[in-house]
């Protein structure tokens, strides 16, 4: 008995170390020139001055967080970003995906290892991984997506203005309900998180003041059971619109929606390939763009290190193009406030203080 | 009164969904453990289990088939774990190490090559997953739609528990692969073939693992992905120890499971109590109720120790 105990922890250890190892490359090699030697490779790493750069001797890897590069999310965008930059660039990409928090590190150093020139962190999960690694090689650039805590010469870090898609789908679900009573499900209560909500809760309220927002927290980013069990609680207590800011997580809950037909915005992506009949709109985090701008920056010399937020004005964020479930007035009057909040005639809230002077302590998960 | 009833509905509903993947493996596991056959490849099992159902689901579009294709990919690796342990006398915690490797390592490496490098497979489409027993039948959100319709399956695995209760304790081939399990060469003796009862059980417990693998990706959610199969497999493990190696024992600890696992959702929903304090509730309820309540398992005797025919 105890030893089958032991076999059993010890098998447990095991399982957890092998998913550990499990992070795939994915290695294509983009129609670059030539190959090129270790003297070459050392040239490219210094910032080429030139328009003319091409991207060939460039390596770029992509550090997924634990929702991996096809959780039809920001690990997919960011992904699809870097595709692009490989095809229209040519550079030499590569992604490592990450099973549990304990692969940030040495996924990290994989990349590390192999020279790359620029690695790009996908989610402020990895920030303290990505601090580390900056510090102990200066010489290597880093890029962050959803962190700003990181102050380094060498690191970038990409910020969205995640609010402002939100509140354009908390718009859209305030004018869509039929209940007056629509749900949120987060994948975890922090500051970067919380935004959505903000964003989602003044977007409604202003489309219809009467509205009740049921808010639940599953707090996970890749349990979609559940994420599944939050949204029938929503369904239950009468909502007929699901957002969910959850990573895969998010699939229970938009599965939960299409089983009990009521509608369910995605994030991140435009997600309505998932359930084409549930979803009716996506608060779109344009990753793709930004990581692109990020390697064409680092290709022409001019990548910056310190904070670069991408907003609605510069397309950083946005609301889905798939929008075939919507009646023209709901497009044109989203329109229409997102030309509002791009003159800057609205303001969307950001954090705790703006939203309660706003709208009053209605955001429960801070 | 409403609100109770509510949420009554939802934590049945909660329950539903987690139990039918532990359940599953844990009465498979039962078979396994009883004839002497220690499975801790369960997890392994499920892996392929839940990736075999994405899959299968993807290309037949019938809930049922791919159902029972992975379990069938279950019972497959269960065959190797058996060719391994009963044939060749290996060391049974050893090969079942080796199947809870093989089993993500290969789901992955297979999802890879046939989905475009990804390591999760797409989405399906409502009609190719496991049907629902009362489609359309309540409006969603009320309770009978909770607790009623849900996955025909989660209410399957019950009868499926009384199956292997009876089949244990009911039939010649239960009472054999309980005598084998605890003195293989009394059984012998009296010409019971014991490597044909241990290879019946240790697929038999591989077949379902791979159920309930599956009903993940069937039901639960629409996809395979690595991250869907993560503990289940231990948990299910320590729901037989916890029952005392009896179908009635697991089922019931299952269930205990899957309760806590439903009120740690639903409790964890608001964020007026820390949601990791919550998360902790399932672990404390099973520490507290196998200090309190449950007795010392009686281990069967032969269990773990390989088996060589005495000619």
């Amino acid at each position: 008995m105890k030893k089958k105990m032991v076999a059993v922890l010890l098998s447990a250890a095991m399982a957890a170390a092998m998913t550990a190892c499990g992070g795939s490359s994915s290695k294509e090699e983009a129609p670059a020139p030539a190959e090129t030697s270790e003297g070459e490779e050392a040239e490219a790493e210094a910032p080429a001055e030139t328009s003319e750069a091409s991207g060939g001797e460039f390596k770029v890897g992509l550090i997924t967080d634990v929702g991996g590069v096809n959780d039809g999310s920001f690990n997919q965008s960011s992904w699809e970003g870097l595709q692009r930059a490989m095809d229209e660039l040519g550079i030499e990409a590569n992604y490592l995906e990450s099973a549990t928090d304990a692969d940030y590190v040495p996924n990290i150093e994989t990349f590390v290892d192999e020279d790359y020139d620029l690695i790009i962190s996908v989610g402020y999960m990895l920030a303290d991984a990505t601090k580390t690694a900056a510090e102990a090689n200066p010489d290597c650039r880093f890029a962050i997506i959803d962190d700003s805590s990181i102050d380094l010469d060498n690191v970038t870090c990409l910020m969205f203005k995640q609010e402002q898609a939100s509140y354009l789908v908390g718009y859209v679900a305030g004018l869509m309900t039929e209940s007056d009573n629509i749900g949120f499900v987060i994948g975890m209560a922090n500051e970067t998180m919380n935004q959505f909500g903000y964003g989602y809760c003044a977007g409604a309220i202003d489309a219809n003041p009467d509205i009740k927002i049921q808010q639940y927290n599953a707090n996970s980013f890749a349990d979609s059971a559940t994420g599944k069990t939050n949204a029938n609680s929503a369904i239950t207590n009468g909502a007929d619109i699901v957002f969910h800011a959850a990573g895969a997580t998010g699939l229970g809950v938009i599965e939960a929606c299409q089983e009990a037909g009521v509608y369910a915005i995605g994030v991140d992506s435009d997600q309505s390939s998932i359930a084409p009949n549930t979803i009716i709109t996506s608060a779109m985090k344009r990753v793709d763009n930004a990581v692109y701008d990020t390697v064409k920056a680092l290709i022409e010399g001019n990548l910056e290190s310190g904070i670069h937020t991408y907003d609605l004005s510069v397309g950083g964020v946005d609301i889905a193009p798939t929008q075939d479930l919507l009646p023209a007035e709901v497009i044109s009057a989203v329109e229409e406030i997102k030309t509002k909040i791009i003159s800057g005639e609205v303001t969307v809230p950001s954090n705790k203080e703006e939203f309660e002077a706003a709208y009053g302590d209605v955001y429960e998960l801070d | 009164m409403d609100v109770i009833i509510k949420n009554l509905g939802l934590l049945i509903n909660a329950t539903l969904i987690a139990t039918p993947p532990l359940l599953l493996a844990a009465l498979g596991s039962c078979f396994s453990e009883r004839s002497g056959v220690v499975n801790i490849g369960i997890e392994g099992m499920m892996t392929i289990g839940a990736f075999t159902g994405a899959v299968m689901g993807l290309t037949t579009g019938n809930g049922w088939i791919a159902f029972l294709c992975a379990g069938a990919a279950g019972g497959f690796f269960g065959f190797i774990h058996a060719v391994a342990c009963v044939s060749f006398h290996a060391d049974q915690t050893i090969a079942g190490t080796a199947i809870n490797f093989l089993g993500p390592g290969l789901a992955v490496f297979l999802c890879k090559a046939m989905f475009n490098n990804s390591s999760d497979t797409p989405a399906m489409a409502p009609s190719c997953k496991l049907p629902k027993l009362f489609e359309g039948v309540f409006p969603a959100g009320s309770f009978f739609s909770n607790v009623l319709n849900v996955y025909a399956v989660a209410y399957l695995v019950f009868i499926l528990a009384a199956v292997c209760w009876f089949v244990f304790y009911k039939t010649k081939f239960g009472a054999h692969l309980r005598a084998v399990g605890e003195h293989p060469e009394a059984c012998e003796s009296l010409g019971i073939d014991v490597y044909r009862v241990r290879y019946i059980c240790v697929i038999l417990s591989g077949f379902m693992a791979g159920l309930g693998g599956a009903f993940v990706t069937l039901a639960t959610i629409n996809q395979f992905r690595p991250s869907v199969i993560v503990g289940q497999g231990f948990i299910a493990i320590a729901a037989v120890i916890f029952g005392k190696f009896s179908p009635g024992g697991a089922t019931k600890a299952c269930l205990l499971f899957g309760l806590c696992s439903g009120i740690k959702t639903l409790a964890g929903q608001s964020n007026t109590i820390s949601p990791n304090i919550i998360s902790m509730i399932p672990y404390i309820v099973t520490i507290l109720a196998l200090v309190l309540f449950v007795g010392k398992a009686h281990t069967p005797a032969a269990n773990g120790k390989p088996f060589v025919k005495s000619k």
